[in-house]
């Protein structure tokens, strides 16, 4: 029914099959809706954030998948300035991974700001003594380079590929693309650095407080480090999945196992700097502010020591050692190990510098609050995951998003003689990345 | 200052994105009037 529209030289299910297995996902994404709309319309006490959390769900998932979604500057920077011309064959995934996180970013904050019509405030009436402020800035312009290196993917349609103008137009943004790449590093260093900033200039929080070099305190670097150590991962992670539902091969080993690499290198400086960062702060700075590391930890379930022990040695050290290892690269158990772990690590530390930071009491007649968010919360926070499946399916199926899987995964066709012969030798249409 | 700093950076970053996409539109006009692309159709 929509073969027209699918590339050329791929396999793809028939559509009612993809509708059929969409069902859940829509639902979970109409659910995400309604509750979307309750609180536009009845407003934030829908949620169970209270005035211990300001920050809460939301604003963790918004910086974790703002930190997952790095991987499409990081990979863009490699890819369009440092030359690393092997991963134009995963660059159109991490972008569409990108577009995804950064659009489901800007959602949550729709949805977080409680009125969204006064949404361009922050634009007319910025306070720039805010980092939050810069954040708003880079996060809109980002999400507008994320959109002008999506945008080409969509050209490439096969019938919208077919009219000259947007053929011409695809070429010429593929062209300078290595402009828009630039531009949107230098928006994702900032951006990623403030959101660790944000945390970081809070010297009425001990927890979350640190020294730095001039205006930025050390957790700016240390965030945009992280997004640019898990981003790739989580591309990777995302990769794989993909691989496992489609039953197919989409990028070559060689491709994965450069950006891994990579990703494993970066990952191993930051968990180092992450360490010593934890340890000058455990034994400099909060003892400075008449704090010790204990003070920061509790028993009940969500803030132990366990937490700290968990992202820098179970999700930091660990996948960092096997990322750089050839040896732990190539055997597929540990490199998925490593890769989700990875993973898992940006969840927690943002977790660790939003909600933790919340609770760690402050005054001595402080208690730990605890919070459970509301199944509003809940929704609104699976809605962006809904959404992004869907897109990456309707991508998958109808652009060509990977730019080795026809020759990784030749069709038989009858060609006019009778004879089969492999799809790939004209599969032509589906282009390898021009980006 | 944090004014020239935030509104110069977001206009900067603003105006590279408008006159990179403006640049790919109108080469992209003159393009399709010279017939170029039309290989795909």
């Amino acid at each position: 029914m929509d073969s027209a529209l699918i590339p050329k030289g791929v396999n793809r299910c028939p559509l009612s099959e993809l509708i059929l297995k969409l069902g859940p996902v829509v639902a979970v994404l109409l659910w995400g809706v309604v509750a979307m709309f309750m609180c536009w319309i009845k407003g934030l006490n829908q949620t169970n954030m209270n005035d211990s959390y300001g920050f809460a769900l939301w604003i963790w998932a918004d910086l974790t998948v703002i930190a997952l979604g790095g991987g499409a500057f990081f990979t863009g920077l490699l890819r369009y300035i440092i030359g690393k011309d092997k991963l134009k064959n995963i660059i159109n995934f991490a972008v569409l991974i990108g577009f995804i996180c950064y659009s489901s970013a800007l959602l949550i904050l729709a949805i977080d700001i409680g009125q969204p019509l006064r949404g361009w405030f922050i634009f007319w009436h910025a306070n720039v003594h805010s980092m939050l402020t810069e954040v708003a800035f880079c996060l809109t312009c980002y999400f507008m380079v994320l959109t002008i290196e999506y945008l080409p993917l969509i050209l490439e349609n096969r019938q919208i590929d077919r009219l000259p103008f947007f053929h011409n137009l695809s070429h010429n943004m593929h062209e300078i693309m290595a402009v828009f790449a630039a531009t949107g590093a230098f928006l994702s260093f900032f951006h990623q650095g403030s959101l660790g900033g944000v945390a970081g200039v809070l010297f009425g929080r001990p927890f979350a407080f640190r020294e730095g070099i001039f205006i930025w305190p050390w957790t700016f670097f240390l965030f945009t480090w992280s997004a640019a150590a898990c981003g790739p991962c989580f591309t990777i992670m995302l990769l794989k999945i993909t691989e496992r539902i489609t039953r197919k091969k989409l990028v070559k080993d060689d491709v994965v196992d450069l950006l891994a690499k990579i990703a494993g290198w970066m990952l191993t400086t930051y968990i180092i700097a992450k360490i010593i960062d934890t340890w000058y702060w455990a034994m400099v700075t909060a003892p400075s502010l008449g704090f010790e590391l204990t003070d920061f930890y509790s028993n009940n379930p969500f803030y132990g020591m366990w937490i700290l022990i968990l992202e820098i040695v179970v999700c930091g050290i660990i996948p960092s050692i096997i990322l750089i290892s050839k040896k732990g690269r190539s055997n597929p158990v540990s490199f998925m190990t490593a890769v989700v772990l990875a993973v898992l690590g940006a969840c927690v530390n943002r977790w660790a510098m939003v909600l933790q930071v919340m609770a760690a009491p402050v005054l001595t007649f402080e208690g730990w609050p605890m919070y459970y968010p509301s199944w509003q919360e809940v929704a609104t926070t699976l809605l962006p995951v809904a959404y992004g499946i869907i897109l990456v399916a309707l991508s998958y199926r109808y652009l060509p998003v990977f730019p080795q899987e026809v020759e990784l995964n030749p069709v038989e066709s009858e060609d006019q003689g009778g004879k089969a012969k492999k799809a790939a030798l004209s599969g032509a249409e589906v282009s390898p990345a021009r980006a | 200052m944090s004014h020239l700093v935030f509104m110069g950076g977001l206009w900067f970053a603003l105006n590279i994105l408008g006159l990179g996409m403006t640049y790919c539109i109108i080469k992209a006009a003159i393009d399709t009037s010279k017939g170029k692309g039309g290989e795909h159709s």
